[in-house]
């Protein structure tokens, strides 16, 4: 077979051909892969829900915004179990920090999760470890009403990661700013006097 | 030309990487890790086997004016098809690869295949070529991937040798990309390249 | 055979060779060197042994095994002086290995792959201590307080280098914390060896200055861009941004000006170009360090210049001897 010659009307077909073949392909592998792709994505926010609640067997509400936050509302079987909380802090040392945490009802903080930040690797960056309850300055367990929620340098509760104070301030000022716009203002809290105030 | 000398040519010869130094962008930007180096070069060879025969097949029917428009639309469709594939299934791979999936369609490698061999050679051959070339790449990646998460973390494929606080941090960063690619290609020379 | 046919004798040899200037600047070095012992104790000396001598050993190891190379360039004190300075830009408290490892990436990789002395691009040292920077960033920011009597060493405590002290202060608006000019110029501050003693540093330059083995373009150009750009930044906003003479006297602009911008190899030949070398590097400077996401810019901002140096060569090229001037 002689090769195609480079005509209008040649050009014009074959490229049309190769474009709906294309597109047919397309679709079809779309059609077949995007409910997996879907279920997947809802799988990673109720992954990383469950993870910093703790818990697997929980629903989750639909989020709702308090002030700059978004609020998830976590139940376990039908008995409210705490609250989900994205909270962001612009002071971090390369730029906001964005952290999902979660809280119990009495707001005792149950997990959290570090969802976007800009920090220095190998310092700032260690937040996403540092704070977790195998870290060196774990959070976990400890409640911004009751425990002094600033770093040791400042007469806190919580050890600062090693050479990276501002990016600690931040993260716990996210979290102490989530517990005070969200959580306490809800019922139930047990009354108890934040002692932090920065 | 002989099959297996054509597979030999790809991964030894005209190494995409250490010899041809084409397709930069994923071979930089993906090769923090071992694991994630292989996960980016068998992406890329499944593409290129596939378009290469694709291509191998349909090079007849192509008007000479419109073939590198017409590669372009069978290469970026492959690329399209196989992202969703691993979005789909592999959800693991799309988070560390995610950004650089797509942009198989612009690595210079698989368009130049196809222009440089696909087009020329019978089908059969050109699939020896994709596998050449794509394991010549994947194996490039795969070194470069260790030789950077070794330094780096002290690990390779995720196994830790020594403790990460004895990780030089650079060979992570990009910095260290171009580092470790340097010395690679000093080291590959040396082994294969008769002066 | 010998192509190089010199007019008659007699010639007068001016004694200028690489080691005399090498073993120079080594000399000037020797104040800000006893000040770092008096400040760290021991593990000032510790930490430049150990640089000094793994700086020895790689040039001479890469020259036996490697380059093959029959000179022995061990001897003309270029790597002693690389290893000098990469002490100088290293905590006191820094663990052995790390900088041997400094110390190879220094002089294995960025100078004898270029071909050694004479050839690298960037300076060894600072691209050393660049390397460890970004590499252990914990170690290498993890400053000790001086005056800790002399047998403190890997147990020194910590704090903050008066620029970290700034950067912080520039995020919080708090300008409190500041320690005083007159402890940056003695000594008194945190920060890595070569760096706390502004004075003794001064001092050092004075003596190559006065030695001829630089010229004052480098430094005073740099010095001056860094305190005219943080003056004008301190008179729009004396809140967030600190005075020019605390900028000037902290961290290692001293030492970067009058020790690594002027390295011969890593600098523009001209007048001319020395002078837009070094106003490059006092901006690149104040911006890193306002801006940047590592406290100090200076070694970051030499390192991008040393980049420009073959161009900012070809434009600004020294006159040839005996060649008129075509206005």
């Amino acid at each position: 077979m002689k090769k195609l010659k480079s005509s209008l009307t040649n050009m014009l077909s074959v490229l049309t051909v190769i474009s709906v073949v294309a597109g047919c392909v397309l679709a079809y592998v779309n059609s077949v892969t995007a409910p997996q792709i879907e279920k997947i994505n809802a799988d990673n926010l109720a992954a990383g829900i469950k993870a910093v609640m703790g818990s697997d067997d929980i629903q989750v509400s639909e989020p709702k915004e308090v002030e700059d936050f978004t609020v998830y509302e976590i139940t376990e079987n039908d008995t409210p179990l705490g609250t989900a909380v994205v909270t962001v802090n612009k002071n971090g040392f390369g730029g906001p920090l964005k952290v999902l945490v979660g809280f119990d009802k009495k707001g005792t903080i149950l997990g959290y999760t570090l969802l976007e930040h800009a920090e220095t690797p190998g310092l700032g960056a260690k937040a996403g470890d540092w704070f977790q309850k195998d870290g060196k300055g774990s959070i976990i367990g400890m409640n911004p009403g009751e425990n002094n929620f600033t770093v040791s340098k400042d007469g806190g509760d919580v050890d600062a990661i090693t050479a990276s104070t501002i990016t600690s301030r931040a993260f716990l000022a996210a979290i102490q700013n989530a517990y005070d716009k969200v959580i306490k203002p809800q019922d139930g809290v047990s009354g108890a006097t934040p002692q932090a105030n920065n | 030309m002989n099959n297996i000398k054509v597979l030999l040519n790809g991964i030894i010869k005209e190494n995409p990487t250490f010899v041809l130094l084409l397709g930069m962008c994923p071979t930089l930007g993906t090769t923090s890790s071992a694991f994630n180096g292989m996960s980016m070069g068998l992406a890329t060879m499944a593409v290129l086997i596939v378009s290469n025969l694709i291509i191998s097949l349909i090079k007849k029917l192509i008007p000479d004016m419109v073939r590198i428009p017409s590669y372009i639309v069978v290469i970026a469709s492959l690329v399209t098809v196989l992202q969703m594939l691993i979005k789909a299934y592999a959800p693991e791979v799309d988070k560390s690869l995610g950004l650089f999936i797509p942009l198989i369609v612009v690595n210079c490698i698989i368009l130049g295949r196809a222009e440089a061999f696909a087009a020329k050679n019978n089908p059969i051959a050109s699939i020896f070529d994709g596998i050449g070339i794509g394991l010549g790449f994947t194996i490039a990646l795969t070194c470069l991937g260790a030789a950077r998460e070794l330094l780096g973390t002290g690990a390779i494929f995720g196994q830790t040798l020594w403790g990460e606080d004895y990780g030089m941090l650079m060979f992570v960063l990009a910095p260290g990309a171009f580092l470790a690619l340097g010395y690679l290609i000093v080291v590959f020379n040396k082994i294969f390249k008769k002066a | 055979m010998n192509k190089l046919i010199v007019s008659l004798s007699p010639h007068v040899h001016s004694g200028d060779s690489i080691s005399r200037n090498m073993y120079l600047v080594i000399i000037a070095l020797v104040p800000a060197l006893l000040c770092s012992f008096i400040s760290f104790g021991i593990g000032a000396i510790i930490t430049t042994a150990i640089s000094v001598a793994s700086c020895v050993f790689f040039e001479w190891a890469i020259n036996k095994f490697c380059m093959k190379n029959k000179n022995c360039t061990v001897c003309d004190g270029s790597a002693i002086l690389t290893g000098l300075l990469l002490a100088f830009n290293l905590p006191s408290n820094i663990a052995p290995w790390i900088i041997v490892i400094g110390a190879f990436f220094a002089i294995g990789v960025v100078k004898m792959t270029f071909g050694g002395l004479g050839c690298n691009l960037f300076n060894p040292a600072l691209a050393g201590r660049a390397f460890l920077l970004i590499s252990f960033p914990v170690a290498m920011t993890t400053w000790p307080v001086p005056g800790q009597g002399f047998g403190t060493y890997l147990d020194a405590k910590t704090g903050a280098t008066p620029l970290a002290l700034m950067q912080e202060m520039f995020k919080s608006g708090d300008l409190t914390k500041l320690p005083e000019v007159e402890d940056m110029l003695l000594g008194n501050t945190g920060g890595c060896l070569g760096e706390v003693c502004a004075l003794a540093i001064l001092l050092g330059g004075i003596f190559l200055l006065w030695k001829k083995v630089i010229t004052w373009h480098i430094p005073v150009s740099i010095i001056c861009t860094v305190f005219v750009i943080s003056g004008l930044l301190w008179i729009i906003n004396p809140v967030i941004f600190s005075n020019p003479v605390a900028e000037i006297f902290s961290g290692g602009l001293m030492l970067g000006a009058v020790f690594m911008a002027t390295d011969y190899v890593t600098s523009p030949m001209s007048a001319k170009g020395q002078l837009v070398f070094g106003v490059a590097i006092g901006f690149l400077t104040i911006i890193i360090r306002i801006f940047g996401a590592y406290p100090e810019g200076m070694s970051f901002a030499i390192l991008i210049m040393n980049a420009f140096v073959p161009l900012i060569n070809s434009k600004f090229k020294p006159t040839r001897f005996g060649e008129v001037s075509t206005k």
